[in-house]
């Protein structure tokens, strides 16, 4: 049965009438139109629809959004500010860190997620931060290229922005 | 239309007039996602129907009153970068910016007919169309140009798509004033010298790299037509199964679903909402009735079957008598080698949407060939090719044929059903994973003989495989859906078997040598998989060549050198120990492992070294590093080459450690990522690219030089670590003799 969802996405509220089973992925990319978070396998196994819950990297195929409602939902559609790409994204395109790209919503909001908590990761914590995500064109090495680019860029303006 | 407005918000993205121009020169990519694609967007004539036979400039390239250049491809952006190649290839010969141009792809109502987009082979074909078109047009606009300027032709110097003469100047807007460009490409327009280059062979960056960062609609994941609805099929559980019962009543009480299409053994929902939809299949699944035939052979006898069964023998090549030869060396090795079926394993499964409406079917597709599909659907409904278009749509990548093509003959057996609505379908994971086109299973036996200096006197190769090829070219049997209707087509299996025997035969000065194939009709559905047959042919060649080097007790590197007259193929080679080194310091534990090819013995040359770490407390090893030198001649866009190269590694990396498609009598059981595992990042090897630009020479495609090459080398350098030669693929850590480290 239907029914209206609260939910905060993009740090807009949304009042969405959908089914209490529906997994947020659907949630979000048919009843909000959104495409950063993408269907890869609705099992959690393959990260291509990963958004940010309260700041922490998930997966949102299986989550039904009745019960992500609790969370803040952030998706890559919603990481640009004021119409300019974040620096995560910015490394991404960049760095050309794709190749078909299918996996690039999820390895951005995980790269996004872990810089996030630790500013200056190595390259065991990146990989491990990614893990989840699956590439198929096998793009890591640029993948990687992007998150270290990214990690230096916000440390390198953190450092700048000191006295 | 919802899609329409969302590319208008671009200009959100805009931070300078740079980016602007940039992000413009991206409105046609989504362009294409609207029906008919049409005058809507920029008050600009796009072809339609297509323009041209081929023969015209105007079959290739547009100018609009703007001035901006469009190209007009038939082959498909898979994510190997081919759009912004070929706009490179384009506005080098006409030196324009890249910001002045866009590009159509695949679109059977505005595109030439370019057949698939495979086999590497994008760059020497609709490439060197493209460019022979720009260099035509580009004669002709200095034609024109020096008339207006009083001029000679040879005196006018272009820049930026303007021509100038001393000070006076024209811009090739004001020369085609938004006129087609009708005539024809002679082939004897002077192409710019390479010394000239500005855009080709540099990393110029894809635009459309930045769309999926932003997380703009892209991929035809991503279309929503107006009134759109969804619809699911349900798959046999097992090829062949025939449908005994469906629960009709139960489904269509579900919420939301509007109609349930059963003919013969497809079955499908169609439904307003797409989750809605998902949960009738799930009822579907659970409660169908379907009569289904044991699959056989089974895993544990497959080999030995391919073996028996391998039939409609052919000789590929012969030369001098290699059973004479053989029985007169000093010394002879035999080895056979193995791989299982491999998935193409796409991260975001198939999806199609097809309308059907005032008697015209639209499809949407992100198939390899838009043209041949077009062909197919219309054997399959029975309607003429003129009522059918196909517009190519970007999808995750394929790797060669996957569930593209399926997935559009379910959505146009469905738009029939439900007249006016676009039709969406998108393939569940399981189904990509149980019903694509697997890349074949193989065996091969090689018998190689050895001269008393330890040359190789004499090679033989025995192939035996299932086809290569199976894709949709006009015949509806070769799509999932029409085996399954109450009045099926069938498969007509067999024909080409070129695909079987690629790269088999050896790039080494042998003066005797003879290879054989054998076809095999397999249990499993099998189609093109990048590299196809050169994928294993390699592994075999490669690793046998190791072999004998041992033989005959000499470096594996400087025994291929020893037999590789080829000056280029020597050059990928060296360049690659020069750079990447080679066994400098035996390393405990570590093993180092090469291998070379070149691509169907005609396209790029490619080397490669793995590097492995053994663990034998722990009985494992991982690939810790791949190296590759790559020649593909002239470089259009080197990050290109570069991606492709060192993708193709790490892709190959995972077929040959960890991949197998399993099954048993009931079906096929690798339908996940946790049942087919393939290669995640925290095992992903470092990689490196040494890039050769011939600018003088011809491209030469680069997509797939390394899938075989890569396999040879983590063999090799699991031999060089353990001592253990591992010729079944996958090549998993329990199939090495551990013992001798205890």
């Amino acid at each position: 049965m239907a029914e209206i969802i609260d939910i905060k996405v993009n740090g807009e509220r949304h009042r969405v009438e959908a089914e209490a089973d529906m997994p947020l992925l659907y949630l979000l990319r048919n009843k909000l139109e959104l495409n950063g978070p993408k269907y890869g396998c609705g099992m959690e196994q393959c990260g291509s629809c990963m958004v940010l819950l309260n700041g922490k990297a998930m997966p949102s195929c299986v989550i039904p959004g009745s019960a992500a409602a609790v969370y803040e939902v952030v998706t890559l559609d919603g990481l640009a500010r004021d119409g300019k790409l974040s620096v995560v994204q910015k490394a991404f395109v960049d760095e050309q860190s794709a190749q078909c790209g299918y996996c690039m919503n999820g390895m951005i909001m995980s790269a996004t997620a872990l810089l996030a908590e630790n500013p200056k990761p190595s390259d065991a914590e990146i990989r491990q931060a990614l893990n989840r995500v699956l590439c198929r064109c096998g793009t890591h090495t640029r993948i990687i290229n992007a998150v270290k680019k990214a990690a230096t860029e916000m440390n390198g303006a953190k450092s700048a922005g000191k006295p | 239309m919802k899609v329409f407005e969302v590319f208008k918000t671009y200009g959100a993205f805009r931070t300078d007039r740079r980016e602007f121009l940039r992000n413009s020169g991206r409105l046609l990519i989504g362009f294409q996602l609207l029906p008919l694609a049409g005058a809507a967007l920029d008050g600009e004539a796009i072809p339609h129907p297509v323009a041209g036979n081929g023969r015209t400039i105007d079959s290739w390239l547009q100018f609009d009153s703007e001035g901006i250049l469009t190209v007009i491809t038939g082959k498909m952006e898979l994510g190997q970068g081919i759009r912004t190649a070929l706009m490179q290839m384009a506005a080098e010969e006409l030196d324009m910016p890249m910001d002045r141009v866009r590009i159509i792809i695949a679109d059977t109502s505005q595109t030439q007919d370019e057949r698939y987009t495979a086999g590497s082979g994008s760059i020497e074909g609709s490439g060197n169309s493209i460019r022979q078109a720009a260099a035509e047009a580009r004669r002709h606009l200095l034609k024109l140009a020096a008339d207006r300027l009083n001029a000679v032709p040879e005196k006018l110097t272009v820049e930026n798509g303007v021509v100038r003469y001393g000070t006076k100047t024209i811009a090739y807007r004001d020369l085609v004033k938004g006129q087609k460009l009708e005539m024809e490409v002679t082939g004897n327009a002077p192409l710019k010298k390479h010394s000239e280059y500005k855009l080709v062979g540099k990393a110029v960056g894809r635009t459309d790299i930045a769309l999926m960062a932003a997380a703009k609609p892209y991929y035809i994941q991503d279309m929503r037509l107006p009134g759109m609805v969804h619809a699911r099929v349900l798959r046999p559980p097992v090829y062949g199964a025939k449908l005994l019962s469906v629960p009709r009543e139960e489904v269509l009480k579900l919420p939301g679903v509007s109609q349930l299409v059963v003919n013969g053994s497809f079955v499908a929902v169609v439904a307003a909402d797409e989750f809605q939809c998902i949960k009738a299949v799930r009822l579907l699944r659970e409660k169908a009735k379907w009569e289904s035939p044991a699959l056989s052979p089974l895993p544990a006898a497959l080999y030995e079957d391919i073996l028996q069964k391998g039939a409609g023998t052919e000789t590929v090549e012969e030369k001098s008598d290699v059973v004479k030869n053989l029985s007169e060396a000093s010394a002879t090795l035999e080895a056979v080698y193995k791989r299982p079926y491999h998935m193409h394993g796409s991260i975001g499964p198939s999806c199609a949407i097809a309308e059907w409406k005032d008697g015209q079917l639209t499809i949407w597709s992100h198939s390899q060939g838009v043209y041949p599909l077009r062909k197919t659907i219309s054997n399959l409904l029975n309607l003429p090719e003129a009522k059918i278009r196909i517009t190519g749509v970007p999808g995750s990548g394929c790797y060669g044929h996957n569930g593209a093509d399926d997935v559009a003959g379910d959505a146009a057996l469905l738009a029939m059903q439900a007249p006016g609505k676009p039709v969406r379908v998108q393939w569940m994971r399981e189904d990509e994973h149980q019903w694509e086109p697997y890349g074949s299973a193989m065996v091969l036996r090689l018998k190689g003989g050895l001269d008393g200096d330890g040359r190789v006197s004499a090679w033989q190769t025995e192939i035996w495989s299932d086809t290569h090829s199976t894709r949709p070219g006009g015949n509806a049997g070769h799509l999932l859906a029409a085996r399954d209707l109450e009045k099926p087509f069938n498969l007509k299996s067999g024909g080409f078997s070129g695909g079987s025997h690629r790269n088999s035969v050896p790039l080494y000065d042998f003066n005797s040598q003879k290879i054989i194939l054998h076809n095999y009709n397999g249990p499993l559905r099998t189609s093109a998989l990048r590299s196809l047959g050169a994928y294993a042919n390699i592994f075999a060649l490669e690793s046998f060549m190791d072999e004998l080097a041992h033989k005959a007790g000499k470096d594996p590197v400087a025994f291929r050198l020893s037999h590789l007259k080829d000056p280029r193929a020597r050059a990928v080679i060296e360049l690659l120990i020069e750079k990447g080194g080679w066994r400098k310091g035996e390393k405990e534990l570590v093993g180092e492992g090469f291998a070379f090819a070149q691509y169907k013995n005609n396209a790029a040359y490619c080397a490669v070294k793995a590097e492995i770490l053994i663990d034998p407390s722990a009985k494992t090893y991982k690939v810790t590093k791949l190296s590759s030198a790559i020649d593909a001649g002239q470089t259009i866009n080197s990050t290109g080459v570069i991606s492709q190269t060192s993708g193709g590694m790490i892709q190959a990396a995972s077929w040959t450690i960890m991949e197998e498609v399993r099954y048993d009598q009931n079906g096929i059981v690798s339908t996940s990522w946790d049942k087919y595992p393939i290669l995640r990042f925290g095992d992903v090897p470092h990689t490196e690219v040494f890039l050769i630009d011939r600018p003088e020479l011809e491209p030469m495609g680069a997509g797939e030089a390394a899938q075989g090459p890569t396999a040879a080398a983590i063999a090799n350098a699991i031999f060089h670590a353990t001592g253990s030669r591992l010729r079944e693929i996958p090549l998993l850590p329990e199939k090495i003799d551990w013992k001798k480290f205890s």
